[in-house]
């Protein structure tokens, strides 16, 4: 490595391209936006940057109790999803970790299978699922017509009258189920990345000791893989945090995500300034809760990933 | 030993992984108070016998008694018996204390009965005052005394240790052995030790069970398995040999008339049955070195010395005989005065006593 970067000629051939590339379609653009976000908006929508008197005008909108309100809901929703993440993907992580070498990785390709899809298509999927003549609807008529059927036969009135639908689609619940199945992998690989490189022989000890299976899992195992657990959930609540596509295609009125709100600034609302100020709060929260997870990461000893 | 069932009863035990027969049809007893020790090379399947007795592994074959009771179906966490992983496997998000206590912990041991157990128990491996360290702060092998200490405090009927002595350096090893042999002693359980170490085994059992290729080849007491080992197996894994093929020329009271390649035809006391080719052996240091031919009562061969290595309290002589067999000595240096004076390419007549010679028929 030292030697490599040495040459100078050979690091700036493999190492400006990368370098531009990012600085070009990345770092100015942020920069941009961050300018922007000291802005005002025009009454024609149009940013205005007045230099004279740098304002937080937009900084403190964000806290005006409207945006607190989705911002709490954005949290409330990330949280529900990551637990349900938890619940979902470290007995999934564990089956994968704890399956013969032979099944491990294609059960590992399944975990990864959804990303070979488009994200916009797999929403949709789920809207086929859900919606009121959707896949879910459609074998819960089956299994009541089939009751009901069957009661016909037995002589017997249909007591469950007729199918109503449920209405499982544009609500906040659609959105965390959404939420769940795109994070879900984020949850798992880390997870079954700790939970492979543990040492079986501390299982054994658990149960050599006297403790049944579910006091070892709880114990041992779950402890030894906090460094995985606590990756699973950063990861997936601050993608969940994140969310637009989801909320946008799932949800419905009760369901508005700081996403959304974003994403409006820059569209409907043409309020690029206050878009601008609401992206770069989201990344300041972000990056302290990466900051926060390095800092305990370094202070237990390990990496922060 | 023999005539009343010990604490664990193995008979014919098998147990195959794919094709693989790690152990197979292995039958031991082992009795109450013993300190029993699995020997064999790397792959044998002691580990995995080891295993069948915690728990960890079912036999394919066979049954495994405990204490009285078949093992059949009886997971780890009821078993009398406790395990010394080789790893060690002390927690390392608990303290020593909270190790040693976790036993006690998740079978509901009352608090006050718990802290008093774990106190003795740390006790007895020397390991008072360490109660708030966590793992990573303490040495190998402390952290195998609080292996120990977690497994002595749950009053196992037996302790299966695996390899217990492979991961520390070689002072260490020694004390620790001496240690283990303590410990067995204070408590009075049994004890089932795994290793590959001859020495280890030696030194430290009350019996031996020597493994080949998952099969149990001789079960003895230390000092019966080195001076009569059954099979070159058993001769060549424990200890150093000078191996002489043969051919049996005829038995008369309690004498096997022998025809050895490089020797004359000798006589040596055997109460077994053996015919056609055999092979004898003779421990090095068994062998004496003279400067002329060695007295008649005794089997001796001369050769050549190709080579001398000097270790302190003894030397090994490498003697290469007229038809090129290669003789090994040891010569205890048991005097300053015998400093070695015998230097490649003395001619030596290497003898020993006809009642040392190990005759192995198989
Ligand atoms: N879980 C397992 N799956 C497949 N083969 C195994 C397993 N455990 C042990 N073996 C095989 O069984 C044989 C004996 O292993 P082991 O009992 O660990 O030997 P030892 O402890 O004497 O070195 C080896 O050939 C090993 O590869
Ligand atoms: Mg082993």
């Amino acid at each position: 490595m030292q030697n490599w970067r040495r040459n100078k000629f050979a690091f700036s051939v493999l190492f400006l391209p990368p370098a531009a590339w990012l600085v070009i379609f990345f770092t100015l653009p942020l920069a941009i936006v961050w300018v922007y976000s000291f802005g005002a908006r025009g009454p024609l929508g149009e940013i205005i940057l007045d230099w004279s008197a740098v304002s937080l005008g937009n900084y403190a909108r964000s806290l005006e109790w409207i945006n607190l309100e989705i911002v709490a809901k954005s949290i409330w929703i990330a949280v529900v999803a990551t637990a349900i993440c938890i619940g979902l993907g470290f007995p999934l992580a564990m089956g994968i970790a704890f399956a013969s070498p032979r099944y491990r990785n294609i059960l590992l390709l399944l975990v990864i299978l959804p990303f070979w899809t488009n994200l916009l298509i797999r929403t949709y999927a789920w809207i086929a699922v859900l919606r009121e003549r959707g896949h879910v609807n459609f074998a819960l008529e089956w299994l009541h017509d089939t009751i009901n059927g069957g009661l016909a036969v037995l002589g017997l009135p249909a007591l469950l009258g007729a199918f109503e639908p449920l209405q499982l689609l544009y609500n906040q619940n659609a959105v965390i189920i959404g939420i769940v199945y795109v994070n879900l992998p984020f949850m798992v690989l880390p997870l079954y990345a700790t939970l492979e490189k543990l040492d079986r022989s501390y299982l054994e000890a658990s149960l050599d000791l006297g403790a049944g299976q579910w006091r070892t899992l709880f114990s041992v195992t779950v402890p030894l893989s906090l460094p995985g657990i606590s990756t699973g959930v950063l990861l997936t609540f601050i993608l969940a945090l994140g969310s637009f596509l989801t909320p946008d295609l799932l949800g419905g009125p009760d369901s508005i995500m700081i996403g959304n709100l974003i994403a409006q600034q820059f569209g409907s609302a043409r309020d690029w300034p206050f878009g601008a100020a609401l992206s770069f709060l989201l990344m300041y929260a972000t990056f302290i809760i990466l900051w926060v997870k390095a800092m305990v990461a370094k202070r237990e000893g390990g990496s922060a990933f | 030993m023999t005539e009343k069932p010990g604490i664990i009863s193995i008979r014919n035990v098998s147990r195959r992984f794919g094709t693989v027969t790690a152990v197979h049809t292995v039958s031991l007893e082992i009795g109450e108070g013993e300190f029993f020790a699995l020997l064999g090379p790397s792959g044998c399947g002691k580990t995995t016998l080891l295993r069948m007795l915690a728990g960890f592994e079912s036999p394919t074959e066979g049954e495994i008694v405990i204490a009285g009771i078949p093992m059949l179906g009886v997971d780890p966490n009821r078993r009398p018996v406790n395990m010394v992983f080789q790893s060690y496997a002390v927690f390392p998000h608990m303290t020593v204390e909270q190790n040693v206590g976790y036993g006690l912990r998740v079978t509901g041991v009352a608090r006050a009965e718990a802290a008093e157990r774990v106190k003795e128990a740390l006790s007895l491996v020397k390991l008072g005052g360490f109660e708030g360290r966590m793992p990573s702060q303490l040495s190998g092998g402390q952290r195998q005394r609080v292996a120990l200490a977690r497994a002595l405090v749950k009053r196992p009927k037996v302790l299966l240790l695996d390899e217990p002595l492979s991961a520390l350096d070689a002072k260490l090893r020694e004390a620790m052995q001496i240690e283990l042999v303590r410990l067995q002693k204070t408590v009075g359980i049994t004890f089932v030790i795994v290793t590959h170490d001859q020495d280890e085994a030696l030194s430290m059992a009350n019996r031996i069970a020597v493994m080949e290729a998952g099969r149990v080849r001789q079960v003895a007491a230390p000092a019966d398995l080195y001076e009569f080992p059954n099979s070159r197996f058993v001769a060549g894994f424990i200890g150093k040999l000078n191996l002489f093929e043969g051919r049996v020329a005829g038995v008369q009271d309690g004498k096997l008339a022998l025809d050895i390649k490089g020797l004359d035809r000798i006589a040596v006391p055997f109460d077994g049955h053996a015919s056609g080719e055999i092979a004898i052996a003779i421990r090095p240091e068994k062998l004496r070195l003279d400067r002329q031919p060695s007295a008649a009562d005794r089997i001796g061969v001369r050769g050549r010395v190709s080579e001398v290595a000097y270790y302190g309290n003894e030397s090994h002589v490498y003697l290469k005989t007229d038809d090129g067999t290669s003789v090994t000595a040891n010569v205890p240096n048991s005097a300053r005065s015998t400093r070695p004076t015998i230097v490649v390419g003395d001619e030596l007549w290497a003898s020993w006593d006809a009642a040392d010679t190990l005759v192995l028929t198989e």
